[in-house]
């Protein structure tokens, strides 16, 4: 079972393991960046004036509903291409429902006593969007990105079986040769890698959320 | 579209496993978390442990259990057990989050009045703290089962998935409309089973239902 | 000075949450708006800083139309406390006290060491500075509450029910607090409350609104006792007019008589009755000192087992006594 993880053949190259590991990270960060450029504004935008939020809340509830394997599969067959674009636009359309659900819920869920105060003592919309609704939503923003992380984490590794690369090369390569270990190798290296960047956000989380905020 | 007038036998065929494979692990689920989450408010020390294993557990992508799984187990991959096993392990880690949580928002006064009453601790949690628990319990358990009937369909890629297999049937012909059968069948399981999740949920809290008296009496 | 002219607030759905409103708010005195729910005293004094806009009318602080002003730089000129203080959670306790300093590009280091200064000014034991909202009590959050306003110095403070969500005894403190406050720096104070002794304790001037936003009575809160203007306003001062206007009478002279045998004292301070040939002594009940209110004296003399209140210096130590009969001849004159 570990035999293909202990070969160390099998690390170097463009198709070894850290080359894998990289493009999985890569495929990650690129649909969750695009997926976060998109809807953190939209989140933010709908949470600081509640205009649209039946989009925000049902959208995130309807997403999780979602498969992700068919999306793909769609995704590839409509534009009529297999390889990075389609998984990207899939993984995008998974990323974005849970971080505007949660950045709305984040701001929104700001105490309308603390707004009213910020607005009285005279600060202006984007001050109070910034200094004042922002740090206390932090932390459900970055639940939210953490949720959209995880599915795309997940989804990208799938999506080997529309000719990606990444982690999943291993799990879909192994599956047709039979090749256990190799299957296995791809399965605990993303089980791995999941892990790590959900520490991670816990990490952000620490770091840049304020003390005040975690009392009680 | 007489795709599926030719194929409906498949397309039941794989609806029917597909519900299977999804409402077994959030039952098996539901009888493990319970329990497990009455020890931990018991014991509370082991609540915050639970609840963190629970979110690393269910921050693994699905495929990844379903292949890590028969090497621990020893079964063959290519068997139902293993996607069970799998959604199992992902509604427990997330339920027992909300199965500590509901059974902790049972006001304190209200525990009170029942011990006062007389009723034996495990009596009690029965009747008095578990109802009181259902409306936490149950968002967990509508989440666990949406989440549950989209994750079946991963199982495609190793061979089991229900409606997945459509999925892949629809990618190796380069032919949509499987694909979009699936998905949208995929969809309607869910919001069937969201929607008997809030009647049940209703019919089990009665008094959730009432609506406030109005006006006071002098 | 704040004057208000035929202000109306007038809601897209036709309610009328103020009707022509026009008073003048004089500088350097508390000013307090009172009245039962739906009376529009919370829209009024909103409407000073323009967190809710005016439908009709004018209100200009002194003599300037506050709509001229850009509605940020007015309010950055205003201190605002509300309900609840709503301070910001995720800022210490002096962060949240320095924000309008800082808002107003003050230099970081003044800004926080006016903070420090405030905080102790209005109270707080400095080691709270770098305590956050959640772990202090809901007094010291108003308080907090009543520092930032004042950070930036602003000629005027507006306070909405500021004193309505702690118990009694903080709220009493509070209260006690703030008229100290006010006798230091004198502030243009205009005070929202429902609670018509609040109003009477803190108001130089009571404006009584009824429902509907209309004003049925502006006067010192002696003249609102003596002379209610009509019925509304007789019964939302309620019963005990009588005995509450003690509290505006200060008789020049109340004559003391000499301290009783009866009265136990240690060091000058009254410590009880003596009681016969009991060794337990009667309790003192309450005192009062010269220059108090009439309704302290009665109220110390009620309270004395012997029917003697007990007057004390600002040591508080005993200085004479006034019976029953005194106090009946003061209140017939």
């Amino acid at each position: 079972m570990w035999q293909y993880l202990t070969d160390s053949y099998n690390w170097s190259g463009n198709e070894g393991i850290w080359a894998r590991i990289v493009e999985h990270v890569w495929y990650t960060f690129a649909a969750l960046g695009l997926a976060a450029v998109v809807a953190l504004p939209i989140g933010l935008r709908i949470g600081h004036t509640r205009r649209g939020a039946f989009l925000a809340i049902n959208l995130g509830n309807a997403a999780r509903a979602l498969p992700s394997l068919g999306l793909l599969m769609i995704a590839v067959l409509l534009t009529d291409q297999i390889g990075f674009l389609p998984v990207l636009i899939a993984l995008f359309a998974l990323g974005v429902p849970p971080i505007l659900a949660s950045t709305y819920a984040g701001v929104s869920g700001v105490d309308p006593a603390t707004i009213d105060a910020a607005r009285g003592m005279g600060m202006t919309g984007r001050e109070i969007l910034t200094k004042v609704e922002i740090p206390i939503a932090l932390p459900l923003i970055i639940s939210g990105l953490r949720s959209a992380t995880l599915q795309i984490v997940s989804t990208a590794t799938i999506a080997a079986l529309v000719s990606l690369g990444g982690l999943g090369r291993y799990v879909v390569d192994g599956l047709k040769l039979r090749d256990f270990p190799q299957m296995f190798t791809g399965a605990l290296l993303v089980a791995l890698l999941a892990i790590l960047l959900d520490v991670l956000f816990a990490v952000i989380g620490r770091i840049t959320v304020s003390e005040g905020l975690k009392i009680g | 579209m007489s795709w599926i007038a030719d194929n409906v036998a498949l397309i039941w065929e794989q609806l029917r496993e597909h519900l299977y494979l999804a409402i077994i692990p959030v039952i098996l689920g539901l009888i493990i978390s319970v329990p497990l989450g009455y020890v931990a408010t018991r014991y509370s020390w082991l609540a915050n442990p639970l609840i963190a294993l629970g979110g690393v557990l269910y921050s693994l992508p699905s495929i990844a259990l379903f292949i890590v799984i028969p090497a621990v187990l020893g079964t063959k991959v290519l068997s139902t057990v293993n996607i069970i096993v799998a959604l199992t392990i992902y509604t427990v880690a997330l339920l027992i989050r909300n199965v500590i949580d509901g059974l902790r928002s049972v006001p304190a006064d209200v525990r009170q009045s029942a011990v006062a009453v007389g009723y034996g601790a495990l009596h009690r949690v029965i009747a008095i703290d578990l109802p009181i628990a259902v409306p936490v319990i149950f968002t967990g358990l509508r989440v666990v089962t949406v989440a549950n009937i989209s994750m079946v369909s991963v199982g495609a890629v190793i061979g089991i998935g229900g409606l997945g297999e459509l999925f892949t049937l629809g990618f190796q012909k380069d032919f949509l409309t499987p694909v979009v059968v699936g998905v949208v069948l995929s969809l309607l399981l869910a919001l069937v089973a969201d929607v008997i999740l809030v009647a049940l949920q209703r019919l089990l809290t009665p008094w959730a239902r009432v609506a406030a008296p109005v006006g006071e009496v002098a | 000075m704040i004057e208000f002219e035929d202000v109306t607030k007038r809601y897209p759905d036709g309610t009328v949450a103020v009707d022509t409103l026009s008073l003048r708010i004089p500088s350097n005195e508390i000013t307090v708006f009172v009245g039962p729910s739906g009376c529009g005293k919370t829209t009024s004094l909103r409407m000073i800083n323009r967190t809710i806009e005016r439908t009709g009318g004018t209100i200009s602080i002194d003599g300037e139309d506050i709509n001229g002003k850009d509605a940020v730089t007015l309010r950055r000129g205003i201190g605002y406390v509300i309900q609840n203080a709503g301070l910001f959670p995720h800022r210490t306790v002096v962060d949240n006290v320095a924000t309008v300093p800082k808002l107003l590009g003050w230099d970081k280091r003044k800004a926080h060491s006016t903070a420090m200064e405030l905080l102790e000014r209005v109270g707080l034991d400095p080691k709270l500075a770098g305590r956050y909202p959640a772990q202090l009590s809901g007094g010291q959050q108003q308080r907090v509450g009543v520092a930032r306003a004042l950070a930036a110095d602003p000629a005027i403070m507006l306070m909405d029910e500021p004193f309505s969500a702690v118990d009694p005894i903080v709220r009493h403190q509070l209260q006690e607090e703030l008229l100290r406050l006010q006798r230091d720096i004198g502030k243009t104070i205009v005070f929202v409350t429902h609670d018509i002794d609040e109003a009477i304790k803190l108001g130089d001037n009571v404006a009584v609104l009824q429902v509907g936003g209309k004003l049925a009575q502006f006067a010192p809160p002696a003249e609102l006792l003596a002379n209610p203007v009509d019925d509304f306003v007789r019964g939302f001062v309620g019963q005990d007019r009588g005995y509450r206007a003690l509290t505006f009478v200060h008789p020049d002279d109340l004559p003391l008589k000499p301290l009783p045998e009866a009265l136990a004292v240690q060091d000058g301070v009254p410590v009880g009755w003596r009681n016969g040939s009991a060794t337990e002594l009667l309790p003192i009940g309450s005192v009062f000192k010269r220059g108090d209110s009439l309704r302290a004296a009665l109220d110390a003399v009620l309270t004395s087992p012997t029917g003697c209140g007990v007057c004390v210096d600002d040591d508080g130590r005993a200085i004479g006594v006034v019976d029953q009969a005194t106090v009946a001849e003061v209140l017939r004159s």
